[in-house]
């Protein structure tokens, strides 16, 4: 299917294909070599004897001695190579796949390969399609009548030419003995199968809207581009950077760190719901949770990050804070958060009351940073962006990381949820539960209700925790007397 | 140098020459810098490392119902849900668990490369040939047509090849075949920051996951990954080491390293703070494209999907490659892990989507 828009063909075609094209190349021309390659046979076809065909397990066989591979990875190989039309299937010709069996299968010949013949022409398809016509009308398939019909339309100034070279070709055919005849049928029809695919053939020629870049032509580098490059690399070079040992020893720390919670290399307790089709890993991992898992609490200790993106653990966290009457940097941190992520309308009003709340001399939740950062901050919030708090967010949340998270880790209340988590036993289902569970699957809540749960609790917890406005209480207080 | 100078008209003394030659030197010693820190090998730090053992992993499941080829999927962070893109304009929400197909919307375009999910569930994102990324809320009755409430945010000059939602629903990056890449208000639709330096399409972004959450990295046709300041709107890093376009960027899961996926048949990975490549998986059987990457929850296994049809799983540390798995009939286009790491998604040009574990 082709895309029609305005955008010239710049031949990009050749650049995203051309790296695995010449490596195709270079096999199918191995294999076809008369005392090493593949070994063929003649075949009959309906009543013509056919030279040089292959089974598709020969094949397989070869390449995959050949590439010293798994059969799979082999037959993935030889797939490919019936998806660029290097090799066509004699059987079932419209599906364009390498058999791992007795199915029979020509090269193609090199007149047709996609690296010569690059561009399916339309006009050449359409001197194919009224040769077939002319050959025996109602012999298109549907697919091919509606190419016939779309380019019999846009190709109608041409018409009598492709006619004619469509007469021309079929006569020429005709002349032909007829095994051959039968072979070059065979070909060109492979051939437009793999350029015009019908609806559920997949053909590799067949790769999506063409990319703007042309990578054949060479970049023309302005002075304008090259003083830029020269900044960045200037400033690139200024740059510090860190020793591989330290930075790759974090990489590989990372993975240790984590590599009993990856589902992928060791197993979830109870199990894994796409396995067993039980969702109790998600239940017992729910936001709110009473008791949160073994696993999940052992988690919040790898880093305040982990701590503080897990809703669950963020509310435990602030159990602790509260005990300390130090809640207000984690109040600051997500009133700042809020602030960043949140819509451009609501920005200047979410700075003043942030002013107002935490930054404020004598503000209800005043938090303590330097003096300089509070400076600044003060300073940018005249005229308030996203990033107005970054200084400060940034100073509390390493305040946090560097002292209050490893006080956090070391409490009673930390301490208390690990004794109290939740340790699952694994599931152990026999074949007939796991039927049972494929049929009952679990619909889960929805994630809006969930959404809509939470912003609710939010809103509860804010009006809870908000400053108490002594003068509106007491006027309260006084219309009640 | 004064950055006002890069507008301003050749100076004296200066020619493309001398610029082009100040160029090279500048290039070779940052090479020179790089390579004055590069004192171990990744393979080397990882010998100590036990070997990831045999992994069983099947296809779970197969989500049918795109006529056409799929392009893009991303999962919602209820660890079950997802969206998913194709070429015949549709974009499918499926609740992958019980594979029910929860809304079904019909875009005005044809190619729809990208599509998001956003963090609260109660939206998705999706752009693709009308180079226009929207915003679509869902609702919980599955026969309304969310698709009439859609709501245009990103605007380029050219085809929409990757979007995303940063930490909320309010603001969307989205990266496009013109070259650049934007920071967009979701509610007015406002261009809140844009960023240039790509000299080709941009295939690919992927946002960091740290604690700051200000950077991202793209990958595109001039063969350069480049890591962005979300703030300023500058090119932070830059790594050309690929032979051909970059099709995908990943984080690693720190956030303190990236792998792409590219048409010259390898995987890289990228240490950021070292400023260099560490890796490169290739193997000399695979000799078809790789269209995407995505790391499991530790980061130790890559999945790469390629265009022979088939998905390799790296070994991230050691560089092998531990296994493959077969079962899609076309090119795959977009693999990604479930937000809790228990299954891997993958989309496919063969229409359909399988969800692994």
């Amino acid at each position: 299917m082709t895309i029609r828009t305005a955008r010239p063909d710049r031949v990009q075609h050749f650049r995203p294909r051309m790296h695995c094209l010449k490596k195709l190349e270079a096999m199918v021309v191995e294999m076809q070599d008369q005392k090493s390659g593949v070994k063929g046979s003649e075949q009959k076809l309906n009543v013509t004897t056919i030279p040089h065909v292959l089974t598709g397990k020969d094949i397989i066989a070869w390449i995959a001695n050949k590439m010293k591979t798994t059969p799979e990875e082999a037959q993935t190989f030889s797939t490919m190579l019936v998806a660029y039309g290097y090799i066509y299937p004699l059987q079932n010709h419209k599906k364009l796949v390498m058999c791992n069996d007795s199915s029979l299968y020509r090269f193609q010949t090199p007149y047709f390969w996609p690296t010569q013949k690059w561009f399916a022409e339309d006009s050449d398809y359409a001197i194919y399609l009224a040769k077939r016509n002319i050959r025996k009308k109602g012999m298109l398939e549907p697919y091919e009548q509606a190419h016939y019909n779309h380019l019999h339309e846009w190709l109608n100034h041409k018409w009598d030419f492709i006619v004619m070279q469509a007469t021309e070709q079929y006569k020429a055919g005709k002349e032909r003995k007829k095994p051959d005849r039968v072979v070059f049928d065979c070909q060109e029809r492979a051939y437009w199968i793999v350029n015009k695919p019908p609806r559920r053939t997949h053909s590799a020629i067949d790769c999506g809207p063409e990319r703007l870049i042309d990578p054949n032509t060479d970049e023309k580098i302005t002075f304008d581009q090259y003083r830029r490059q020269n900044m960045f690399y200037q400033q690139a070079i200024m740059r510090s950077k860190v020793k591989s040992s330290v930075s790759l020893g974090a990489l590989v720390k990372y993975v240790t760190t984590y590599k009993n919670h990856d589902p992928f290399l060791a197993p979830c307790l109870p199990s894994n719901p796409w396995q067993t089709d039980h969702d109790a890993y998600w239940t017992l991992n729910m936001r709110r949770v009473d008791l949160p898992t073994k696993m999940r609490v052992e988690r919040w200790s790898f880093s305040l990050f982990e701590l503080l993106s897990d809703l669950r653990g963020r509310d435990d966290f602030k159990i602790f804070l509260k005990k300390e009457f130090s809640g207000e940097n984690l109040a600051f941190w997500e009133a700042a958060e809020e602030l960043k992520w949140g819509t451009a309308a609501s920005m200047t009003a979410k700075a003043e009351t942030i002013f107002k709340t935490f930054l404020a001399p004598g503000a209800p939740r005043w938090i303590n940073i330097d003096g300089r950062t509070m400076g600044l901050t003060v300073k940018g919030l005249d005229h308030p962006h996203r990033y107005v708090l970054e200084a400060a967010q940034t100073h509390v949340f390493l305040l946090m990381k560097k002292d209050t998270f490893f006080r956090y880790l070391k409490s009673p209340v930390y301490k208390d949820i690990q004794k109290k988590a939740l340790n699952p036993e694994a599931h152990n289902f026999s074949p007939a539960q796991l039927e049972q569970n494929a049929n009952s699957r679990s619909p889960g809540i929805h994630p809006i209700i969930l959404w809509q749960q939470e912003e609710e609790e939010k809103a509860k917890a804010a009006a809870a925790s908000a400053p108490v406005d002594v003068k509106a209480m007491m006027s309260k207080i006084d219309r009640k007397k | 140098m004064n950055p006002k100078m890069a507008c301003q008209g050749l100076q004296k003394g200066e020619t493309l020459a001398t610029l082009k030659k100040e160029c090279e030197s500048l290039k070779k010693k940052l090479e020179e810098d790089r390579g004055k820190l590069n004192d171990v090998e990744l393979h080397q730090v990882a010998e100590k490392v036990e070997v990831v053992g045999a992994l069983s992993i099947k296809t779970r499941r197969v989500l049918k119902g795109h006529t056409n080829k799929v392009l893009c999927m991303d999962w919602c962070k209820d660890k079950r849900r997802l969206v998913s893109s194709s070429q015949d304009g549709k974009v499918i929400v499926w609740d992958g668990f019980t594979l029910n197909k929860e809304h079904g919307m019909s875009m005005p375009t044809t190619w729809v490369m990208a599509c998001a999910y956003a963090p609260s569930g109660c939206a998705v994102a999706c752009g693709g040939l009308d180079n226009k990324c929207s915003v679509i809320p869902l609702s919980l009755d599955s026969n309304e047509n969310c698709a009439a409430k859609k709501k245009t945010v990103a605007m380029h000059t050219n085809y929409i090849s990757g979007c995303t939602f940063t930490n909320s629903d309010m603001q969307l990056l989205s990266c496009s075949g013109d070259g650049t890449s934007a920071l967009w208000d979701v509610e007015s639709g406002q261009l809140l920051q844009s960023f240039h330096g790509h000299t080709s399409d941009i295939l690919s972004l992927d946002l960091a996951p740290s604690e700051t959450g200000n950077t991202f990295v793209t990958g595109g046709c001039d063969k350069k990954a480049n890591v962005w300041d979300m703030r300023s709107g500058q090119n932070i890093q830059s790594f050309e080491c690929h032979e051909s376009d970059i099709n995908c960027v990943k984080y690693y899961p720190s956030g303190d390293a990236f792998a792409s996926a590219s048409d010259d048949a390898t995987c890289r990975f990228f240490d950021l703070r070292a400023d260099r490549e560490v890796a490169v998986f290739q193997k000399d059987s695979i000799v078809f494209g790789a269209s995407t990457v995505d790391f499991s929850l530790s980061g130790r296994l890559l999945f790469a999907g390629y265009n022979d049809y088939t998905i390799n799983v790296w070994d991230v540390l050691k560089g092998t490659r531990i296994s493959m798995m077969f079962g899609h009939e076309n090119r795959v286009s977009r693999v990604r892990l479930s937000p809790d790491g228990t299954a891997l998604c993958s989309a496919s040009w063969d229409n359909t989507l399988r969800i692994w574990a």
